[in-house]
């Protein structure tokens, strides 16, 4: 989605929403994330005006301070942007001081926003240039799919992680259930919304 | 970042995550990177205990982790050849850009009466919006960001101030920092004769 972008160009205009549907933004971002009121009130204060910055092909990107927190396209889920999803981790790098944690750890460390997912090593390269993510990164021996317990169904809005690292590469939505992905096990899985690197990873304010 | 939230666990303060100065990733991506051997070089003076835990030897025997050898391999010259070559483009980016010209343009709007027009600024990162407020400002004149014939972006000075221009532009002032004045020029253009 942010592939391409340029402020210039891509940017119709700023506004900022009545304060009647920034509440529903308000309340559909605590329903739709793993996030408690306290901790939204810490990324979003209630005294902070949001800003609706609205872009071509129907993307809204809601700031802060001209800081972006996050998107939505058209009347669709609510995306973090991957520095806020950064910043909501309930543990601190600094836990991690002398053995690399796996990528079970990190996620089992990390319950915040998004349910997640893991790609193996492999599949970085290709998620840092904005693939879409294959079902056998997910299953492999370094990927990472929720039991099926947990199990998530398509259209779930998703936080990418990567096999032995903490933070999330990417923000996508699943194309298939979870326990699809492993049955089938081929052809696309997530799709990327953002990646790091992208275009709006480039632009840390609007 | 208040510490308001001590004693209860549940909500969560925001964290400051420390991202790598040369290529904005997170550092543990670095290596995803196309300046691999600059992020390692800020990451050891900026954050060593940081540094020690991402290019250690076991750090980097427990990478490898699932990948086959050869895969490692291949990825490794891979991420080397990306950073040569972004190394080339940025090179490339840098000539062009010292390269590429400032025009100051007199036009002539009736007879005693001039336009300026500044065309290239924007190859030397200057904000075109900021710099013609603030030359509208210092001549007390109008001033404005226009699309010429080409369809590029200009700054129109109303006035001939196209010799403040090049003085200003001398001395770095304001939002029109880092023009070197070697490549500024300045062109005169006259009004067409009309048929009399």
């Amino acid at each position: 989605m942010f592939k391409k972008f340029s402020p210039s160009t891509d940017i119709a205009g700023q506004t900022p929403p009545k304060s009647s549907v920034q509440r529903s933004i308000r309340a559909a971002v605590l329903q739709q994330w793993k996030i408690g009121p306290e901790t939204l009130e810490e990324i979003w204060p209630k005294k902070e005006t949001l800003i609706h910055v609205k872009c071509r092909e129907h993307i809204s990107i809601y700031t802060i301070q001209s800081v972006p927190l996050f998107f939505q396209h058209f009347d669709g889920p609510f995306y973090p942007t991957l520095r806020l999803l950064h910043q909501c981790k309930l543990i601190s790098p600094e836990t991690y001081s002398d053995n690399k944690p796996t990528l079970k750890q990190c996620i089992d460390a990390d319950p915040f926003l998004l349910p997640k997912v893991g790609v193996d090593r492999g599949a970085i390269r290709f998620l840092l240039a904005g693939a879409p993510m294959m079902c056998p990164g997910l299953t492999s021996a370094g990927g990472y799919l929720p039991p099926p317990e947990e199990a998530l169904p398509k259209g779930t809005v998703v936080a990418v992680h990567a096999e032995g690292k903490e933070h999330a590469v990417g923000v996508g939505i699943t194309e298939l259930g979870t326990e699809e992905m492993r049955r089938v096990n081929k052809d696309v899985a997530v799709e990327i919304v953002a990646h790091l690197g992208d275009d709006l990873w480039a632009l840390q304010t609007l | 970042m208040s510490s308001s939230d001590q004693q209860e666990p549940q909500p969560v303060r925001p964290l400051q995550v420390i991202y790598c100065q040369i290529c904005t990733f997170p550092p543990e991506y670095c290596e995803f990177g196309s300046s691999l051997t600059r992020c390692k070089e800020w990451l050891q003076g900026a954050n060593s205990q940081l540094f020690d835990k991402y290019y250690s030897d076991e750090a980097l025997q427990s990478k490898i982790g699932t990948l086959s050898l050869e895969a490692q391999a291949k990825l490794e010259k891979d991420t080397a050849k990306k950073e040569a070559k972004a190394e080339a483009k940025a090179d490339a980016a840098l000539k062009k850009k010292m390269a590429s010209q400032v025009s100051i343009k007199r036009i002539e709007r009736n007879k005693r009466k001039h336009v300026t027009a500044i065309h290239g600024l924007e190859a030397f990162d200057v904000d075109l919006k900021k710099a013609s407020k603030f030359l509208a400002q210092k001549f007390a004149t109008g001033a404005s960001v226009t699309k010429n014939a080409q369809g590029l972006d200009e700054i129109v000075v109303q006035g001939d101030v196209s010799g403040d221009v090049l003085e200003l532009i001398e001395g770095g002032a304001g939002p029109l920092k880092g023009v070197p004045a070697d490549n500024v020029v300045i062109i005169e253009e006259k009004k067409k004769k009309t048929q009399e």
